[in-house]
């Protein structure tokens, strides 16, 4: 379906390597049969509320999950919200049984917050056990009056003071924060604002001078004001490959992503530790935003259940049919590809942790 | 475009179109009944069957429910004193009293009558606005945005009670009760007390289930008998509808007020019905029966409310920014409908809109009708003995609680709320002012820091804010017109009978004010200077009002004047404490064997020993609450509560 894929599937074999660990460590002797589910109800834990995008995802996910599962389960969506997801996922972690009746969906502000080694965070994303991965895409974009083309005239605008509203430095606008620094753009953040929604209502003010939304939200609110000719689409953050290579991103082929322009702007790839933490976090914001994952210690054998009713819901065509905006045009990682971009959403170089932790408190007086 | 609006009527008007929307409506009756429980839960019940319904049956299903609940949540508020939901606290003040008179007929039709036309006038609205009101909605930024806010606190002015002085305090204790959890400036925490729970502040239901409900659930406990008292629900439903028809300007400006503040994104619904009644006192002539039962206090809020239903789509379909809770999880209903919200809606997805609208409109009328059907059965509660009525009201605020994290902290927050509510309550501390200072302070927090940072101090001389600040002064002149000292709005009950001759409790509540406004101020000094200028504020006008209060009680009884007020003064019973000892027992049983456990033995205890029922019927009554709790958790997905017990065993649902 998109370019993205193919590299996914020749590295198959890295993948499976990479993913031994977590396999062997799950299988426990005795519980090798076949598993059945039949009658059985089968919780899909999500640590926010209803409504918002985990929520969405998961009662959408949920019923064609329950088709390709052994026996046909029920699978019931349980919102735990509460503590911007740390709660309901700590919770899972410390009581959920390894016995295939609960797995939970958690987000890019789960993630964050394990990443950066927030003393409230009791789960191990290394012990938990992924069946399921989905990706996110996000478009950076600017008002038509700052007069600016294309990203590669990005480098224009150093010069200048834009604005940017912010749902907090810790948020999933901790990515293009760093993106924009990794850029050299001086940016000026606003912070409190309450979704990505409220942030592009001011950008259609005036108040704010640049902005990001996500795909589905990209493509319904912001491509009409392009097609207006009162905004300009810049880059996408991209997908990951299965080499962990940033490529485009399938819903806007024609878009250069940030790697691409870090070259435009700089001649040169990025790296150093500064890059390191941007990819951690646009890993785990974007490109591996939503896994789903079996609590530790988990059978081996239920963790193949549900890796393979995973990749047969999301090969359903029924499923393909009505995804829309829900999943969007990307490749859900599934299978044996779960594991790879999995790792890249949830480590980060203890030198790279360390920066962000720095650069957040020195700037924006985040305590750890 | 007539023809596809009236095509799209059309096509909702089928049999099993018509019959998704009775089924919306019926939940959404029950639910709005149910206090506290509202919007958000009711359409949650509805997303799991979202799967596989064809959009049009969908909608008509998801704003039937919406459309009724704040027409439904008026049988509470007016018939027991506890707000059905946020939309309807403000019917209580004059509802209330109404029904307590004799008039429980008369003022529930004139509320059916006003919601009906609030939400008709919503829905007329919405056909035109939804093309035209992008560029209206943009006009409200976040300096016009805090302006708002202003003038939203401006209603304390109105609410404060008999003592000015005393209802800004109470309005300050709410602004830093709502600063609790993360700034938005910098998302620091303050006044979290180190609690994860906090972070995301308190919960508004649980505050307003908190200051509101539990007080009154233990009043009319401890008052004994029904609350009807004798009283009949008397005839008068023609009257209502009349007194309605009487007051139609007021009813059609409330619904402009409410559908206007339910289209800004920010402002959210939770104060609309408090700002409606604040502009209907402010522009009557004779205030004096405002409080006491005045009709027209019942049809301002009640027109507004269901306005507010209408224009809290607009955000929602045209932008995909959902202005209230409810509005968010009927965005995610659309989603999962395969529909984007967005600029189409005004344009190539029409059709939808339309249908919403239809939907919207004749939901409205169906919703009324049933109300009026089911009044006088509903009515009859209130001739029931309200030991018998009581735990079924505990048990609702219980849940509706919970509904926010699914915890036992969920319900620690509302004991502790609701111990407060209850000493604002006896010592005429506006709740309303408390409440109205909850809600708007971490909007004008926000929108005070982005104001600057986007426009500079200069955002004071954006021509809309200034409109918005000369409607404000307005607003508080008119509020002030003729009063002396205070509103003539007795918020927590007549102030004759109050009059105390012991200061010594008062002056003991005071003083915890005040510590909690220097508890503000330290914990203000705590935090960065974005985060700490609110806390700050707050804590010190807060802190002056309290004291310039303290220096009115301590000289004594007589001389105190309207600071004085105690309304347990003449009280021989020994205060409500006796069941909130009921209530504390409850919450200790949930800490130790979790919820639905606790709720059983609750009940059965509860209705032998209180209510003295025999033992068949509580059994009966005890089996059927527990039947409804299943059936709403399981309809939910939800896992009640636990306490120690469910630490260390696993139990099976319902008891997990």
């Amino acid at each position: 379906m998109t370019s993205a894929s193919t590299p996914l599937l020749t590295s198959r074999r890295t993948l499976l390597r990479a993913g031994a660990g977590l396999g062997a460590a799950a299988a426990l002797p005795g519980l090798a049969q076949a598993q059945d589910f039949a009658g059985r109800t089968i919780e899909f834990v999500i640590p926010f509320a209803e409504a918002g995008g985990s929520d969405v995802w998961a009662r959408f996910m949920a019923p064609f999950l329950g088709k390709h599962l052994p026996g046909q389960p029920n699978v019931i969506v349980r919102n735990v919200p509460g503590g911007g997801s740390i709660t309901g996922t700590n919770t899972f972690y410390q009581r959920a049984r390894p016995d295939g009746l609960s797995f939970i969906g958690t987000s890019g502000s789960t993630q964050f917050p394990f990443l950066l080694g927030d003393p409230r965070v009791r789960y191990d994303y290394t012990r938990m056990i992924p069946t399921y991965v989905s990706p996110t895409g996000g478009v950076v974009y600017l008002p038509k009056s700052l007069g600016i083309e294309n990203a590669s005239q990005l480098g224009r605008l150093r010069d200048r003071e834009l604005v940017y509203g912010s749902q907090g430095a810790t948020s999933l606008d901790l990515v293009p924060m760093l993106a924009f620094r990794l850029l050299g753009l001086n940016v000026r953040f606003v912070f409190g604002m309450r979704g990505r929604g409220e942030a592009r209502l001011g950008l259609m003010r005036g108040e704010i001078t640049i902005d990001y939304q996500t795909s589905s939200a990209f493509i319904t609110q912001v491509m009409p004001m392009v097609e207006a000719g009162t905004a300009v689409p810049m880059f996408s953050y991209g997908v990951l490959d299965g080499q962990g290579n940033v490529q485009r991103d399938p819903s806007f082929p024609d878009l250069p992503h940030f790697v691409e322009v870090y070259e435009m702007l700089n001649g040169r790839k990025p790296s150093g530790v500064e890059y390191d933490a941007y990819l951690a976090f646009f890993a785990s914001g974007f490109a591996g935003q939503k896994p789903a994952l079996l609590p530790p210690n988990t059978p081996a054998n239920i963790v193949a259940t549900y890796r393979k009713a995973f990749a047969d819901a999301v090969a359903d065509p029924e499923l393909q049919a009505r995804k829309g905006d829900v999943l969007g045009e990307y490749t859900q990682a599934v299978g044996d590809d779960v594991n790879a971009v999995y790792r890249l959403a949830t480590t980060i170089k203890p030198e790279a942790r360390e920066w962000v932790r720095n650069f957040l408190t020195t700037n924006h007086n985040v305590r750890f | 475009m007539i023809e596809l609006f009236f095509a799209t009527l059309g096509n909702l008007l089928t049999l099993q179109h018509m019959g998704y929307m009775l089924a919306g409506v019926s939940l959404g009756l029950v639910i709005g009944v149910l206090p506290g429980v509202g919007g958000i839960a009711g359409l949650s019940l509805l997303l799991p069957f979202l799967y596989g319904m064809d959009s049009t049956s969908a909608l008509a299903m998801l704003i039937g429910l919406l459309a009724i609940i704040p027409t439904a949540d008026t049988f509470t508020s007016i018939l027991m004193g506890i707000p059905g939901s946020s939309a309807s606290q403000a019917t209580v003040l004059d509802g209330f009293p109404l029904a307590k008179q004799g008039q429980a007929a008369r003022a529930l039709s004139a509320a059916f009558a006003a919601s009906m036309i609030g939400g008709l006038f919503g829905a007329l609205l919405l056909t035109f606005a939804v093309l035209i009101a992008a560029p209206i909605i943009l006009a409200f930024g976040t300096a016009e945005l805090f302006m708002l806010t202003l003038f939203g606190l401006s209603m304390v002015g109105v609410l404060s009670g008999a003592n000015m002085v005393k209802g800004i305090a109470s309005a300050c204790l709410g602004l830093g009760f709502g600063l609790v959890g993360a700034a938005p400036a910098t998302s620091e925490y303050r006044m979290d007390f180190g609690m994860l729970y906090l972070i995301d502040g308190i919960p508004l239901v649980t505050v307003a289930l908190g200051i509101f409900a539990l007080p009154e659930i233990l009043d009319l406990l401890r008052g004994g008998g029904s609350i009807a008292q004798g009283a009949q629900l008397g005839r008068g439903w023609f009257r209502g509808v009349r007194d309605t028809l009487a007051n139609i300007w007021l009813t059609l400006r409330c619904s402009g007020i409410g559908a206007l503040i339910g289209a800004i994104p920010g402002i959210g619904g939770s104060v609309v019905d408090w700002i409606a009644y604040g502009h209907v006192v402010q522009t009557s002539k004779d205030k004096s029966q405002f409080g006491k039962g005045d009709i027209r206090g019942v049809i301002a809020p009640e027109s507004a409310n269901n306005a507010t239903a209408a224009g809290a789509l607009l955000p929602t379909l045209l932008f995909g920014i959902p202005g209230s809770g409810s509005m968010a999880i009927f965005l995610a209903a659309m989603i999962l409908l395969g529909i984007q919200p967005g600029p189409g809606m005004a344009s190539n997805d029409l059709g939808i809109t339309y249908t919403i609208i239809w939907s919207l409109a004749i939901a409205n009328v169906i919703g009324t009708a049933m109300c009026i059907l089911l009044a006088p059965g509903i009515a009859k509660l209130t001739a029931v003995r309200y030991a018998l009525i009581a735990p079924f009201m505990i048990m609702v605020i219980c849940f509706a609680a919970f509904q926010a994290t699914r915890s036992f902290e969920d319900l620690m927050a509302l004991l502790v709320m609701g111990i407060l509510g209850i000493f604002l309550r006896r010592f005429g501390w506006s709740r309303p002012a408390f409440l109205i200072g909850f809600v708007l302070a971490l909007g004008g927090e926000r929108y005070l820091y982005q104001a600057v940072q986007f426009y500079g101090w200069g955002f004071v001389t954006r021509p809309l804010v200034l409109v918005i600040a000369a409607i404000t002064i307005i607003s508080i002149w008119a509020g002030l017109r003729g009063a002396k000292g205070g509103s003539s709005i007795h918020t927590e009950g007549s102030a004759e009978y109050s009059v105390a001759r012991n200061m010594t409790p008062q002056i003991i509540f005071s003083c915890v004010a005040l510590a909690g406004f220097g508890f503000a101020i330290q914990q203000g000094l705590g935090v960065s200077f974005l985060a700490q200028i609110f806390p700050i504020a707050v804590g010190i006008v807060g802190g002056i009002a309290t004291l310039l209060l303290l220096v009115q009680q301590v000289r004594g009884p007589v001389a105190a004047g309207s600071a004085n007020f105690d309304s347990e003064a003449q009280a021989r019973d020994g205060g409500p404490w006796r069941f909130l000892l009921w209530f504390l027992g409850f919450m200790g049983a949930i800490g130790l064997v979790g919820f639905f456990a606790s709720l059983i033995g609750f009940f059965m205890v509860f209705l032998r020993v209180v209510a003295r029922s025999s033992w068949v019927q509580a059994v009966a009554l005890t089996a059927g609450a527990a039947g409804l709790m299943l059936v709403l958790a399981n309809a939910l997905n939800l896992v009640f509560p636990g306490g120690l017990l469910q630490e260390y065993l696993d139990l099976p649902w319902p008891f997990r």
